[in-house]
């Protein structure tokens, strides 16, 4: 399909050019309905089933803007530090595509909700980037085209397409950076901290299931690069589909390397839309556009302007939740952690984790443990993020306090993790189902050791002869006898109380 | 017997409610007429005969089961422009686009037609999607004058206010964007009202110019037009533009204007209304007129409006503007005609081809204009002039209003044109709207009422009486009082049984 792109060593690239980032960040709000219609918001659906006239654009229909939406970009520009606009807009954004009933999109211009405003972003070696908000606007998704027939999914090539419209109209706020200057070598990293930070952000504030993995966070990353002493950008591309938070790392780097072989070889970049390639971590020239698309945007006469006031913006602001960031800080004081420690709490995405294992009664030590050690390697081996994992902290807490109180020895907790993460159900679930309880019966537990100690004989006289560390052996073959199930530190007891009685 | 259709709404009901003659005799009298003369004046596209008598069936059960009737027009024929949604019937907009198109909602103001027992006759003629001054527009034929059939009726409602002079309907809805309603009443020597912008819900009015388009009341009498004013009227939480307050005592001025009196009423006639584009026998109606007023008890006064003058270019800019986005919808992939999907096209491909076949060279013409004027590099010069002139006009408008209670002025500058006469030429074609477009910049309400038969042709001549926003009632009290000075009007219009074209 299209050659594959020279590339230059990523070491070289950082040495002779300076990157510039820009981040369009959508994000779909989890309101009950859609933002201007009265249809279900919800994920998923039989084709076409979560539509109105409103929302399919039919001839004659209105928009009514959703309070809620409102509500959420309000509180999304607060947390991201905006200004919060005392009057504002929507605009028509007009283009025709067939996934958008109305071949515009209720969207904002030059009026956004919020705008001039930032987000600090913590990378793994604990420095600390500014990350510019330029502006968040609310807007309205489109539907969706499944395109059939043809290699590729996309539209050219194939035989006919098919047009979803249960998106159509679910509500959006797009948050877009100012230029992300002077980070380097550390561009592609600092990408993937602000969209990580982001959304750690927005799932604390409860406003959205930020699912990248299903599109209700979407990232679009515009990259240019200057060569090192320029101070005007250069031409940037825009590449979509990055669709996790790991692409957005290698989608960037991608970019980096290739408009660099592009500028060394003497030739210009081209202004484009890209589609990053999850298989090979590559991005490929969408469609190029022969004009630049004129959206003709004006104010949006079938709605009313949006105008906050004040003492609602501050109400709001009250309802901030505590900001991860602020979070992260209480917590390492409260646990008294290391930076470092801290630092590896936020690299594998456990902090939220652990802070709501404590909160769910478990001690912080053991919480972290979990989440950081054994947890942290179950999703690195499916390859999902570890908030993604189908267990949840409540359920993290309840295998620890099983621990605890001696119902379930370290290894059996992990077995009965893994039954939660199989989808048997939850700890006490799985204990029942599996029969996983600690064999707790002195008399069950003293047939095995004496069992044991018929079998080697040689063994029970070496204890007998003072030789503790022997009786090791012992507790092995009752373990083995009872499936592990057994609680080793009183099997050792017991068998000292036997052999010494 | 009486000719049922004859009477004045007010009358009929009164009829009705009082079991004197039931709704389904006079539905079926109204049906009578369409069938003898529809085939000449066109006033309908559609005709729910089954529907209609339903409905009269339907009031006629109630009342004679002693229950109150639904409102004081319940068991009332009428006739519904459209332009307005309707799930038993089509919607064409007089488009072939929207030929057999059968929406699957009712609009607002059929749901309260319906509600108030209003027997819906059936569809209207227009211009396509509203766009003109004769009804010649019609993808469907033209509607002509039934007071020379060889004459326009205006437009773009030209279907409503025909029916209404052709005794076919006592009482019909039209809408107004530029002058829509007013127009063609003035033509045809009946009352037609455009509320204040917002008074009316517009949910289910197929947009053509949404910060502009109001649907209203057309009927025989003044006190017939209150009537209807008060059925269709009030907050509608659908429409975010719609005015969430009461609706202006429109029933109750029109019987105080009764009387006659207008002692202390203040009535200004804005000076720029007049010069080369007027009819001298418009102009001879309109001073008759003001003398009217004066013995009437009116204080006349000119007032001057300088910005009236740049309203007809800030609406040909306006008006397409938002034609061109709001006609967008229309791309052959959800509903309307489709043409060119033969497998062999691209959807890009049948959306152009469709919409080529689809829409008439005016509605195009508005379209190119628009998206010209919204276009990049222009909107500032055009679009956004445009806005600043409006609000202009409205300061205009304020300043009136400080000395007077309503302007008052010819309602269009000539009497009926012959049909074909303006139609190679749009501007001369655009000046009928040159004194009803002011009102809908500023959302003002408005209303044309007979003012007699110009003494150059014979033909009909509209006074138009204007009212500040959310004063609708003062356009009742003086129109209602200047209709009893001015002596019958419609038992003047020529018989059209037998006569062919
Ligand atoms: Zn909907």
């Amino acid at each position: 399909m299209t050659a594959v792109a020279e590339l230059m060593d990523y070491a070289e690239v950082v040495e002779r050019f300076d990157p510039v980032l820009g981040l369009e960040v959508h994000v779909e709000l989890s309101t009950r309905t859609k933002m201007f219609c009265g249809c279900a918001n919800l994920f998923g659906g039989k084709p076409n089933t979560h539509v109105c006239p409103t929302c399919l654009g039919l001839p004659g229909a209105l928009p009514v803007m959703n309070g809620r939406a409102v509500e959420s970009a309000i509180r999304i520009g607060l947390a991201l530090n905006c200004e919060i606009a005392e009057w504002c807009r929507f605009a028509r954004k007009n283009y025709f595509y067939p996934d958008m009933p109305k071949n515009f999109q209720t969207s904002q211009y030059d009026e956004p909700i919020a705008f001039d405003g930032h987000l600090d972003v913590v990378l793994d070696d604990g420095e600390v980037v500014r990350v510019g908000i330029e502006r968040a606007h609310m807007e309205e998704d489109t539907g969706k085209s499944l395109h059939v027939g043809g290699a590729t999914g996309r539209i050219h090539g194939a035989e006919h397409s098919l047009l979803d419209y249960n998106r159509a109209g679910v509500p959006l706020i797009e948050i877009v950076t100012k230029p992300i200057t002077g980070t380097g070598e550390r561009a592609p990293e600092v990408a993937r901290a602000y969209v990580t930070a982001l959304r750690d952000l927005l799932r604390a504030m409860d406003v959205s299931d930020v699912r990248m993995d299903q599109g209700s966070l979407r990232c679009d990353a515009n990259v240019s690069l200057m060569r090192k002493g320029a101070s005007e950008f250069g031409t940037r591309t825009e590449t979509k589909n990055v669709n996790s938070l790991r692409s957005v790392e290698r989608a960037v780097r991608y970019e980096m390397t290739r408009q660099a072989a592009v500028l060394a070889g003497g030739g210009t970049v081209k202004q484009e839309t890209r589609h990053f390639q999850e298989a090979d971590g590559t991005t490929s020239s969408g469609r190029t556009k022969e004009t630049a698309e004129d959206y003709r945007y004006f104010p949006e006469p079938d709605l009313v302007p949006v105008a906050p006031s004040r003492e609602w913006v501050e109400q709001l602001r009250a309802t901030l939740p505590e900001l991860p960031w602020e979070r992260r800080k209480r917590i390492q004081q409260e646990w008294n952690l290391t930076d470092e420690e801290l630092r590896d709490l936020i690299n594998t995405g456990a902090a939220d984790l652990v802070a709501a294992t404590v909160d769910a009664g478990a001690e912080p030590g053991e919480a972290r443990s979990w989440w950081v050690q054994y947890l942290t390697q179950q999703a690195n081996a499916r390859e999902v993020e570890l908030a993604d994992l189908p267990i949840t902290p409540a359920q993290v807490a309840r295998v620890i306090e099983l621990v605890k109180s001696g119902e379930l020895t370290n290894k059996l907790a992990r077995e009965v993790v893994q039954g939660v993460l199989a989808g048997e159900g939850g700890p006490d679930e799985v204990v029942d189902r599996r029969g996983l309880k600690v064999v707790s019966d002195d008399s069950a537990l003293l047939a095995a050791v004496d069992e044991a100690l018929a079998a080697q004989p040689d063994v029970a006289e070496k204890i007998r002869g003072g030789k503790v560390q022997a009786a090791g052996a012992i507790v092995g073959a009752v373990m083995k006898a009872t499936k592990g199930q057994a609680d080793a530190k009183r099997v050792r007891e017991l068998i000292l109380e036997r052999v010494g009685g | 017997m009486t000719d049922l259709t004859r009477l004045p709404a007010a009358e009929l009901a009164a009829k009705i409610h009082a079991r004197e003659v039931t709704a389904v005799e006079v539905t079926q009298a109204h049906l009578d007429r369409i069938a003898e003369v529809d085939g000449l004046v066109h006033a309908f596209l559609h005709v729910d005969a089954e529907g209609a008598l339903a409905t009269a069936r339907a009031v006629d059960a109630d009342l004679a089961e002693g229950r109150e009737p639904a409102s004081a027009l319940a068991g009332v024929p009428l006739a519904l422009k459209d332009v307005l949604t309707t799930k038993d019937m089509p919607t064409t907009c007089g488009s072939r686009t929207l030929e057999n198109w059968v929406p699957p909602y009712d609009a607002t103001v059929t749901r309260r037609l319906r509600r108030a027992g209003v027997v819906i006759l059936g569809k209207t003629n227009m211009d396509e999607f509203a766009m003109g001054s004769s009804t010649e527009n019609s993808a469907f034929g033209p509607t002509r004058n039934p007071w020379d059939p060889e004459r326009i009726p205006g437009g773009s409602g030209g279907g409503s206010s025909a029916s209404l002079a052709a005794f076919e309907a006592p009482l019909a809805i039209g809408t107004d964007t530029g002058g829509s309603i007013r127009q063609p009443g003035a033509v045809t020597g009946t009352v037609g009202v455009k509320p204040t912008y917002g008074g009316v819900s517009r949910y289910g009015l197929v947009a053509f110019s949404s910060s502009l388009d109001q649907a209203g009341p057309c009927a025989r009498t003044v006190l017939d037009a209150a009537l209807l004013h008060e059925v269709i009227a009030g907050h509608d939480p659908l429409d975010s533009t719609s005015i969430d307050a009461p609706v202006p005592p429109v029933v109750a001025a029109a019987r105080e204007g009764a009387s006659g009196d207008l002692s202390g009423v203040r009535v200004g006639y804005v000076r720029e209304f007049a010069g080369e584009h007027y009819q001298r026998g418009v102009l001879g109606s309109f001073e008759r007129a003001l003398g009217q007023l004066r013995e009437q008890g009116a204080e006349v006064v000119e007032v001057s409006c300088p910005n009236f003058a740049y309203a007809l270019p800030a609406y040909y800019l306006i008006a397409p503007s938002e034609c061109s986005s709001n006609l967008a919808r229309f791309d052959a992939m959800r509903y309307g005609l489709r043409v060119a999907d033969d497998g062999e096209h691209s959807a890009e491909e049948v959306m152009s081809a469709s919409r080529e076949a689809g829409f008439g060279p005016e509605v195009k013409r508005r379209i190119m204009l628009g998206t010209y004027a919204l276009s990049s590099g222009y909107y500032d010069a055009y679009y956004g002039s445009a806005q600043k002139v409006r609000t202009l006009i409205s300061r205009d408008f304020a300043a009136a209003f400080e000395r007077v209670d309503v302007l008052v002025s010819p309602t269009t500058p000539t009497t009926a044109f012959r049909i074909g006469e303006r139609v190679d030429d749009p501007l001369a074609m655009y000046y009928a709207d040159l004194c009803t477009i002011p009102a809908n910049l500023a959302g003002n309400a408005a209303m044309s009422v007979p003012s007699g038969l110009s003494d150059d042709d014979g033909l009909p001549v509209g006074l138009q009486i204007m009212a500040p926003a959310l004063a609708d009632e003062r356009l009742y009290r003086v129109g209602a009082a200047y209709e009893t000075v001015r002596g019958p009007l419609l038992d003047r219009v020529p018989e059209l049984k037998g006569v062919s074209v």
